[in-house]
């Protein structure tokens, strides 16, 4: 019997007093993808980092690969997940194929460097996003657009089997939009990775998922299918606004009132 | 990226700069000694100036190389830690405790024995006051750790100007020395060594992680550094390094700061290199500029702090200068 990638049992997360998430079931397998969906300030990031174990959950377990999160050794996680941020700042100065090579740590002991084959890994994981030819841009330089891809490039990098990704459609044009979420499925589809994905836009998460979660940000929780779940009255009342659906050659598409 | 053989030719550039100040600094003096001179004392043969520098000028050179390299060391690490290209190793307010020891015990009349002690202590002192108070919560940002070292620097600031005003006149001297930063006054040189070699030897099995680190600590997280321990290490690394130096030499300024700047502006950013660069680099400053610290006006010396501050001042305002914006 395979394992899921990610397992979610009787989850609560709480932000200082207020719980966002309250028994939350949630099993994915690979080649799933997951959209997450809700308010600003509903918990998504929050749930996010709690299932990428990088922050302790207020009760119930996250299970990566069948085994409790939380006494996962880092580095191990880091071989099972990969987490995208919402912030990228940089301090110090780095080149754009250093930081994609950040990404091979967790394959790497502690006195190896890194060697042309992990250099290789990061010039292809450049090179998907859209990057090539920039290795040794400095990344203070590069463009928050830019800058995104390359956060992505890095995850790449990790190659992990399931990727984690709060909002990574941000700063994004529309037609890098396409190109991360295409290369997302792609990943899924041919390599059996699972993803889960913050996302803004509920015909993107239509178009792109499997499955949605909608997060309401009182605790309550709702997922199910896309075909299902994501239509004009559920999330008119997760945003609380009215949205009107229309429906053209498989895609939905969702306009305010 | 460095790779591993380029790593190594630059730390053997350096090795070579290291060498060399300290052929500067056994050589020149008051009274001058022949490299010839110089080989044979230091194997053994009596004759020339060997007392002078087997007595006098070795000892105080290593100690210089030593806390020239815990401090160029701590300030690397420290700017890590706080993700802040403008920290160095005083700025969470160890020297400052220090100081406030150093002073307590000249004020009193204690022995160089017992500024020693006290500076250390005064030191440690500061290092459990800042880490207690931004620990708080649990949380302690960065921005909460440096602000809490900042207001304890500022309160021993006070307390060391307090004392200054209080100490009698022929005490003055030797108070502003120490806190100027001096070699002339170190009893022993091999604490430093000591404590650089022990610093040196546990940060650099940490140094890709603590790359990672500069990056964002969720980020560190994520792919798979134990954030948590890593930081209290780092800060505790990097304090005793700062009180080893403060100990022995007094609060000699801007090495910490600029050295780790220079060789990031001519090697980047990658702590495996970073560190031991910056212990050779840090190192070499200190001996060189002690050397001209002692000789420029002599009979009569300069603390080694004023020439390293007034040789870090234009070399950090150019550096900043030029950072892009």
């Amino acid at each position: 019997m395979s394992r899921a990638l990610l397992e979610a049992r009787q989850l609560r997360v709480a932000i200082g007093d207020m719980v966002v998430i309250n028994d939350l079931d949630l099993s994915l397998e690979g080649g799933e993808r997951l959209a997450i969906l809700g308010r600003n300030g509903a918990g998504k990031s929050t749930l996010l980092t709690t299932l990428a174990g990088l922050r302790k959950p207020s009760g119930g377990a996250v299970l990566l690969d069948g085994e409790d999160a939380s006494l996962l050794p880092p580095r191990q996680s880091a071989l099972r997940r990969a987490w995208l941020g919402q912030f990228q700042n940089d301090p110090f100065g780095s080149t754009v194929l250093e930081t994609a090579l950040t990404g091979r740590h967790p394959h790497l002991g502690r006195w190896d460097w890194e060697s042309t084959k992990d250099a290789d890994f990061a010039r292809d994981a450049l090179k998907a996003v859209g990057l090539a030819g920039m290795e040794t841009r400095q990344i203070h330089t590069l463009s928050g657009g830019e800058r995104q891809r390359l956060a992505i490039a890095t995850l790449l990098t990790q190659a992990a089997p399931l990727y984690l990704l709060d909002e990574p459609l941000s700063h994004l044009d529309l037609n890098h939009q396409m190109a991360v979420l295409e290369l997302f499925a792609g990943t899924a589809r041919d390599c059996g990775a699972g993803v889960v994905m913050v996302l803004h836009d509920p015909a993107l998460a239509h178009r792109f998922s499997d499955r949605a979660l909608l997060v309401y940000g009182d605790g309550r929780t709702a997922i199910g299918p896309v075909d299902d779940i994501l239509t004009a009255e559920t999330l008119s009342e997760l945003y609380g606004y009215g949205l009107r659906q229309i429906e053209d050659r498989g895609h939905r598409c969702f306009i305010p009132e | 990226m460095p790779t591993r053989q380029r790593a190594i030719l630059i730390l053997a550039s350096l090795a070579l700069l290291t060498l060399a100040s300290f052929g500067f600094a056994l050589t020149v003096g008051s009274f001058k000694v022949s490299y010839a001179d110089v080989f044979a004392a230091l194997l053994g043969h009596e004759g020339g100036g060997g007392e002078v520098v087997l007595q006098l000028r070795l000892p105080r050179a290593i100690a210089g190389f030593a806390c020239g390299g815990l401090l160029a060391l701590a300030g690397a690490l420290m700017q890590v830690l706080l993700r802040n290209p403008l920290a160095d190793p005083y700025v969470l307010g160890i020297s400052g405790g220090a100081g406030v020891g150093a002073m307590f015990a000249i004020l009193i009349g204690l022995p160089v024995i017992g500024i020693d002690g006290l500076a250390f202590v005064g030191a440690l002192g500061a290092m459990f006051i800042v880490f207690g108070l931004a620990h708080g919560d649990g949380s302690w940002t960065q921005t909460r750790l440096l602000l809490t070292g900042v207001i304890v620097a500022a309160g021993c600031g006070a307390l060391v100007a307090l004392m200054l005003a209080i100490a009698e006149e022929h005490k003055l001297r030797g108070m502003l020395f120490w806190l100027m930063g001096d070699l002339g006054q170190s009893a022993q040189w091999w604490p430093a060594v000591l404590a650089l070699v022990v610093a040196l030897t546990l940060a650099m099995p940490f140094a890709r992680e603590l790359n990672l680190l500069s990056r964002g600590m969720m980020q560190a997280q994520a792919l798979g550094v134990a954030v948590d321990r890593l930081r209290y290490a780092i800060y505790l690394l990097a304090s005793l390094a700062t009180a080893a130096s403060v100990t022995t030499a007094g609060s000699i300024g801007f090495v910490g700061l600029v050295v780790p700047h220079l060789v990031r502006l001519a090697t980047g950013n990658d702590q495996r290199l970073l560190l031991p660069a910056s212990v050779l680099a840090g190192g070499s400053l200190l001996v060189l500029a002690d050397t001209l610290a002692r000789t420029i006006i002599a009979p009569q010396q300069l603390p080694v702090g004023v020439l390293t501050a007034l040789i870090g001042v234009p070399v950090f305002l150019f550096l900043l200068s030029r950072q892009p914006k």
